[in-house]
């Protein structure tokens, strides 16, 4: 057959599609696949960092239609830490033990009949907490006085080893000029619309979970789940459902939630399904890992980069969860990018930071190292006053190079960077853009051109993971390594094929890009191909590297169909052959049909030979032992372990790609406008086209949101401030400017398809590209995304665009107040009552109850300390809560200082305030106050702009309470009646000022 | 009036896809579980529960709303229609559906069902809208693999076909 | 992410309605269009006893001409009054604002009445009532009363509306026949809540300009007796009303840029003012 006959290569429409378009697709949550179905809820902590004091969960176990309620004790109790790389002293149980580390942390998980009372008696558990400072910046995380997140281990520092490759200080003590750039890398969220589910069942009769989840892979984890349930792999058996909406890496880390519900499920003695929400999510389910940078470059005076020097720090967020540290090491045998560098240090260091957990997201690792690595390369270029383009067309791997070793061990197979770069050029008409961005230049507008190249890795050799050891441990620990795909391709009795894979896809359209493969090999057409791809490790065709991750499906399991399908071609061609009388060799298996030119028969039905091999087991040709079941593996030797000196083949394959953008940036609103957006790629060969644009554009699309809107946003305490989509902000088609899409072909010569793979992609490179442009339409070399109108504006008049989420600075002189609140704000009150009668009132216990709103009880515990038991019932906001008040520094009748501290399911409060009191000289006092509050917990990640306002009518329906009551009125509802919105809970949090 | 209890449950009635249906619900459940967890129409996604990502739209007596923000016993009487009653009346694939497959508008297909239902109230509005006119009513969708441009371009095309343009 | 228990009142009439609050005021969280209220319950920030659900009062959804206003009921719905010509007509500024109120969808079920109760500091309805100096009726069982908008937006989210009473109907000066407006405003994304909406009227040499999303509640600044909107006098207003702005910082910008923002689509919103020739 001729290659323009195969099925691979073409756009064909995707098998997955009607099912998907007419509600017939089944996902997770559309799943009921056992018997008596019962539903979990999940506490999450509201604090960033607090010892958990008790948990009392016996009211919600009361209620009816809740099943069980599963503790820290359980979890304890039931099952071991997941296992990490570094050490056994860096606990981590799917749910706070003793501690919560990180807001949304799980504290409990209540199973009940339906969801709806499951939640409802989530707001019966009583948990008391202890909070402490926490650490959110990876920097302050190294500093002496931080929090020790895990005190058995004993230091926020979880990970530290250098690397050198070559002789990089050599080089930097000859260079002519060193370049470094300085980069705060942020963190991000891939945010499927579906979000992870899990149905867990316990068998007590064999000590068996099974489990349907959405997980990803990669199925390393299954043993590391079957360690943390103390149990045989055969005892976890985990099923894929057969759809799955969207991953991008991030339901690799729906792991942990697996062993929580198992463990649930056992406790309850019921299957248990636990469906999480999207706030859940955007708290709790993992991130990238967010990463400082120091990267130095040493040109020679041509500025030829010579050497790299590396300092990254990793923040892998409250604990070191498998598979991280590896976001650090993705990169690392290509650190030299696409770049002739022969000379790299490197010094790694991760941080555990009151933050989500790290894991897979898009581009994994990538976009945290090309970041730093492409801005420095544009400062670099600035410096020698040299093109962008030209700097790095000097210096990247050249053509007839390939295959290049890179110094830290990595084989570039194939490749043609220097005509990628050109083509991206060409395509955006650079001569044109740089002549637009000159007449803008003398138009005082800003206008910005930026481009970027990225070495794409696929196939990810496992082995890269154990880079977190030093040769020494690896060598104490078990080896590992390769990359292997499979897949198993069956012929049934009626002679349908049926193809078993093991890559776990989230939407990218496996199952058509397999039909292709295998039509192709066996000579049927695509649509008569059934591809199972959800994956059971109770049977088909899966091994520890199964998941959807580094673009395996293009690479190794396409590669292991293949290998598949010739297998059941041998048996096709040796049973045609017989029929036919020729040899194996001349069979043609095209169309559905077998036949060989000169054959004595008229061509056979491939399906009739098919069933033959089932039906006439008796009869079966020379060299045939039976039916077509060819189970095959892809597993390429070359991917090894580690050496002696840190180096290895961290991928298969290595693919290419050159972002080119040019945008104009309105100075008066920050607003970013993209006037042209390319990008390059050589994947190699393309398996199906329309895919494959798919992938690309979904990329562009992550990338673009990473660098225009998205970031997981944590205020100064650890609150996370980005737990909507309304502050989490994903990118709609509106905002979404074309792209530019250029193929240039190399193929892979490690791939049976010769294809490389490209789905991280833009997302790996587009927020540095955007960088460089917006640099050099504004001069600014310090940049971090999100590029956010709001924040651009700032950083354009050289002001901090973060200022909002840091840790206040002290007050300004002449404040009395010791809270650096977030809040702040100060009034005068009139009272038509004597000063001392406003001060006996203002500390009288008895006086306070009618004054507080909703006050039911206020008892002193202490000298000068209360507390209060307050019911909020305003517009539909009910609760009662406790909350602790000091007054203290008290100078009758003179000034006084409150502080308050109150918790509730919505959130938490601090507050302090500072009370003068002066006569009037007409009998009055004029009451003045000076307040500082600061408020955590879900309210704070609901409702930034709220809050100000709030804290003012609060304080005001106090004191015109207390003005009633002093006039002897009863203080009527007044103002606070008026409080419509949920923040009127905000009263509880603060105490009374 | 109509008062129904805290914890009460009661029947709704309603007609899904054209059939008149009944279902027994407490007041709170969102239309989305009712859709689902009730009825067991699992073509309707749920994605965020606050009505931002769209995943969860259907048409309620022609519009396109967020099933997420209204709750069951709101439905009495209305007309619904889920993805499971856009297909053609022979169940193969109507003119829009299979614009989406031939411009590989979907990928995981979560967000799908709902960005249809909005396209059908769209076109029926507005039968030769402009690229920007979709993207502006797009706005109310999240989708996270394609970038949408399969998406507007199968509206877009839909509405040419259709001979609006 | 499930709403708390609520008991479910849907009354047929008004009178039903009004007694439900007479008779449990604090106790109830009224539902119209739901757009926010379905979001809130659903994440249990409110958690009322009692939801009164408005939708099936017919009572509540006419649109009429009451002696120099338009007047909308409570219940009418975003898209409803985006499609209706007498607000067009009557009502341009309404007709400009209201396509940039959430999304397609939201509009759909949205109503005028429940986006002006909810008064959400950035929301453009709110902001075009109060611009154009509208009043907002609030029924109890046994009166009706109306309020100036500048009177009834207290805080975000805080109105004058006691717990007995509903929001009935908005009253909308009608535009007289000179009359000239303009709506713009910044958000991230297409259907985010504006991190700035200016809304902007000029009528017989009086210029009003309204802000939302700067401070806790639209903020309103009029000039009178201008003879000519020049450029130069453009700016100068745009400047000297955004210094006196009180502004807030969030996430989406600090209040610094508020004020910014607040300058530049002041400009615009008057540059777009001269050039306004037709106005429905």
């Amino acid at each position: 057959m001729s290659t323009s006959e195969k099925w691979v290569g073409r756009s064909i429409e995707r098998f997955e599609d009607e099912a998907l378009l007419t509600g017939q697709a089944r996902f997770m949550d559309d799943l009921e696949p056992v018997a008596g179905l019962c539903y979990a809820a999940i506490l999450r902590s509201p604090h960033s960092c607090a010892e958990i004091l008790s948990i009392d969960v016996e009211a919600a176990r009361k209620l009816p239609g809740v099943i069980e309620v599963l503790t820290p004790d359980d979890v304890v109790a039931m099952s071991k830490p997941i296992g990490n790389l570094i050490s056994r002293k860096l606990q981590y149980y799917p749910c706070a033990v003793k501690r919560a580390r990180y807001f949304g942390e799980p504290v409990a998980v209540v199973i009940a009949e339906d969801r709806y009372i499951a939640e409802d008696a989530l707001d019966l558990v009583v948990v008391k907490y202890e909070p402490k400072a926490a650490v959110v910046d990876p920097e302050d995380a190294l500093s002496s006085s931080a929090t020790v997140l895990h005190e058995e281990f004993g230091s926020n520092v979880v990970h530290e080893r250098t690397f050198q490759y070559g002789d990089p200080e050599a080089q930097f003590a000859k260079a002519a000029k060193v370049v470094a750039c300085k980069v705060n890398y942020p963190r991000v969220n891939s945010t499927p619309i579906e979000t992870y589910g899990v149905i867990a069942d316990f068998d007590a009769s064999n000590g068996r979970y099974t489990v349907w989840s959405n997980f990803q892979g990669p199925f390393a984890l299954h043993p590391i789940a079957c360690d943390a349930l103390r149990v045989k792999g055969h005892q976890l058996r985990l099923i894929s459902p057969p759809s799955s909406g969207g991953s991008f890496g991030i339901k690799q880390g729906v792991y942990p939630y697996i062993v929580l519900l198992a463990l649930a499920a056992r406790k309850a003695g019921r299957p248990v399904k636990w469906i999480e929400d999207r706030l859940e999510h955007l708290a709790a389910s993992s991130a990238s890992t967010g990463r400082v940078t120091t990267v130095e470059g040493a040109f020679d005076a041509e500025g030829h980069l010579l050497a790299l020097r590396l300092s990254q720090l990793e923040n892998v967020g409250a604990y070191l969860r498998p598979p991280d540290p590896a976001a650090l090491y993705r990169m690392h045998s290509t650190l030299s990018g696409p770049y002739r560098i022969r000379h790299i240090s490197v010094d790694n260091k991760a941080v555990v930071t009151n933050q989500v957990p790290s894991g897979l997201n898009r581009g994994f690792g990538g976009p945290q190292f090309y970041y730093p690595l492409e801005r420095m390369m544009d400062l670099a270029a600035a410096k020698f006053g040299m093109d962008a383009a030209e700097l790095r067309l000097r210096n990247v791997v050249r053509s007839d190079e390939f295959p290049y070793d890179t110094v830290t061990g990595s084989r570039l197979e194939s490749g043609d960077y220097r005509k990628c770069i050109e083509a991206a050029l060409e395509r955006a008409g650079y001569p044109q853009l740089l002549a637009r961005r000159e007449q803008a230049r003398r138009d005082g507008k800003h206008f910005g051109i930026g481009i970027a190249l990225a070495v794409e890795t696929s196939a990810s050799n496992m082995a890269y993971v154990n880079l977190a050891l030093t040769h020494a441990q690896r060598l104490k620990s078990l080896p590992k390594s390769g990359a292997a795909g499979r897949a198993r391709v069956i012929m049934d009795p009626l002679g349908s094929v049926i193809v078993h894979i093991d890559s776990v896809p989230n939407g990218q359209g496996h199952r058509t890009v397999m039909a292709q493969v295998v039509a192709d090999e066996i000579g049927v057409l695509p649509e008569d191909v059934e591809v199972v791809s959800d994956l059971d490790t109770f049977g088909g065709a899966w091994s520890i590297t199964s998941g959807n991750y580094s673009n395996r499906f293009s690479t190794v399991v396409t590669s292991a169909a293949k290998l598949a399908g010739q297998q059941a071609a041998r048996k096709l061609r040796a049973a045609a052959a017989k029929e036919l009388g020729v040899d194996p060799d001349q069979v043609q298996l095209v169309n559905g049909m077998a036949s060989a030119p000169g054959g004595k028969n008229e061509p056979i039905q491939i399906r009739r030979l098919a069933m033959q091999l089932h039906w006439d087991a008796g009869n079966l040709p020379d060299g045939v032992d039976g039916s077509i079941s060819e189970l095959a593996e892809f597993s390429p030797s070359s991917l090894t372990v580690p050496d002696e000196h840190d180096r290895m083949r961290s991928s298969l394959a290595y693919s290419f790609q050159c972002d080119l953008v040019a945008l104009e940036i309105n100075s008066a609103t920050g607003r970013v406008h993209i006037e042209k957006y390319v990008t390059v790629h050589d994947a190699g060969n393309l398996l199906n086209p329309a895919v494959v644009e798919g992938q690309v554009r979904g990329g562009f699309a992550h990338g673009f949101g990473a660098g225009m809107l998205e970031r997981v946003t944590y205020a100064a305490d650890g609150t996370l401030l980005s737990g909507t989509f309304q502050d989490y902000m994903c990118p709609t088609a509106p905002e979404l400017p074309d792209v530019d899409i250029v193929h240039v072909i190399t193929p892979s010569p490690n791939t049976l398809h010769g294809a490389k793979g490209l789905g991280d992609g833009c997302s790996m490179l587009t927020p540095v590209t955007l960088a460089n442009a917006i640099a050099d339409a504004t001069g600014i070399k310090d940049l971090t995304p999100p590029f956010l109108p709001g924040r651009l504006w700032h950083l354009m008049r050289g002001e901090d665009p973060d200022a909002f989420t840091r840790k206040r600075q002290p007050p300004e002189t002449g404040s009395a107040l010791t809270l650096k609140g977030a809040l702040r704000g100060d009034g005068t009150v009139a009272i038509d009552a004597p000063r001392q009668q406003v001060w006996d009132t203002l500390l009288d216990p008895a006086k306070l109850k009618s004054i507080i709103p909703g006050c039911e009880s206020i008892d002193a515990t202490g000298p000068e300390t209360f507390i209060a038991r307050v019911r909020v019932n305003i517009a539909g906001i009910g609760g009662l809560y406790d909350t602790k008040i000091r007054i203290f520094d008290r100078k009758e009748p003179q000034s006084l200082r409150l502080s308050g501290r109150g918790e509730s399911k919505l959130g938490l409060g601090e507050g302090e305030a500072f009370v003068t009191l002066k006569e009037d000289g007409g009998g009055g006092t004029v009451l003045s106050y000076e307040y500082s509050a600061d408020v955590g917990g879900r309210v704070a990640a609901f409702g930034q702009r709220m809050l100000d306002g709030v804290v003012r009518i609060l304080l005001a329906s106090f004191f015109d309470r207390l003005r009633a009551y002093l006039r002897g009125e009863t203080p009527s509802s007044g103002l606070m009646a008026t409080v419509r919105g949920w923040f009127a809970m905000l009263q509880m949090l603060r105490g009374p000022k | 009036m109509l008062e129904i209890e805290a914890g009460e449950k009661t029947t709704i009635r309603f007609t899904l896809n054209g059939k008149p249906v009944q279902a027994q619900a407490e007041s709170r459940m969102q239309l989305a579980d009712l859709l689902r967890h009730v009825l067991k129409k699992y073509g309707t996604h749920v994605g965020c529960e606050h009505g931002i990502c769209g995943a969860c739209t259907v048409l309620v007596d022609g519009r396109a709303v967020r099933s997420c923000l209204m709750f069951a016993a709101q439905v009495e009487g209305a007309s619904v229609v889920t993805v499971e009653g856009l297909s053609n009346a022979t169940g193969g694939l109507s003119e829009l559906q299979a614009a989406f497959r031939r411009h590989h508008a979907l990928q995981c297909g979560f967000c799908t069902p709902g960005i249809l239902a909005s396209a059908t109230q769209f076109l029926q509005d507005n039968n030769a809208p402009s690229e920007h006119e979709v993207r502006d009513m797009l706005s109310g969708h999240i989708c996270r693999c394609t970038g949408y441009t399969g998406i507007v371009e199968a509206i877009l095309m839909t509405a040419q076909k259709r001979g609006g343009a | 992410m499930k709403s708390a228990p609520f008991k479910y009142m849907r009354p047929d009439t008004l009178e039903e309605a009004l007694s439900v609050l007479v008779e449990h005021g604090e106790d109830v969280r009224v539902l119209a269009g739901g757009q926010s209220l379905g979001a809130m319950l659903n994440m249990r920030i409110v958690t009322p006893s009692i939801l009164l659900d408005l939708n099936l009062l017919t009572e509540l959804s006419w649109i009429e001409e009451v002696r120099g206003f338009l007047a909308t009921a409570a219940l009418v719905r975003q898209r409803d009054a985006l499609d209706d010509a007498t607000v067009r007509e009557h009502i341009p500024l309404l007709a400009q604002a209201l396509p940039h109120v959430g999304h397609y969808q939201t509009r759909n079920r949205g109503t005028l009445g429940g986006s002006v109760a909810h008064a959400d500091p950035s929301a453009e309805i709110p902001l075009v009532l109060a611009t154009l100096g509208g009043e907002v009726e609030l029924r109890t069982a046994r009166q009706i009363r109306r309020v100036k908008a500048s009177q009834f937006f207290r805080s975000a989210l805080v109105t004058a509306r006691e717990p007995d009473e509903l929001l009935t109907a908005l009253y909308w000066p009608r535009r007289n026949p000179a009359q000239r407006s303009a709506f713009v405003e910044f958000a991230v994304r297409e259907g985010d809540f504006a991190i700035v909406a200016v809304a902007c009227t000029l009528d017989a040499g009086t210029l009003r300009i309204g802000f939302a999303g700067c401070g806790e509640t639209p903020q309103i600044i009029e000039r009178t007796g201008l003879v000519d909107l020049d450029a130069a006098t453009i700016q100068t207003i745009a400047r000297e009303a955004s210094a006196g702005l009180a502004c807030q910082s969030d996430l989406l910008g600090s209040s610094e840029y508020r004020r910014q923002l607040a300058a530049v689509l002041a400009s615009k919103a008057m540059s777009a003012l001269t050039r306004e020739t037709v106005h429905a």
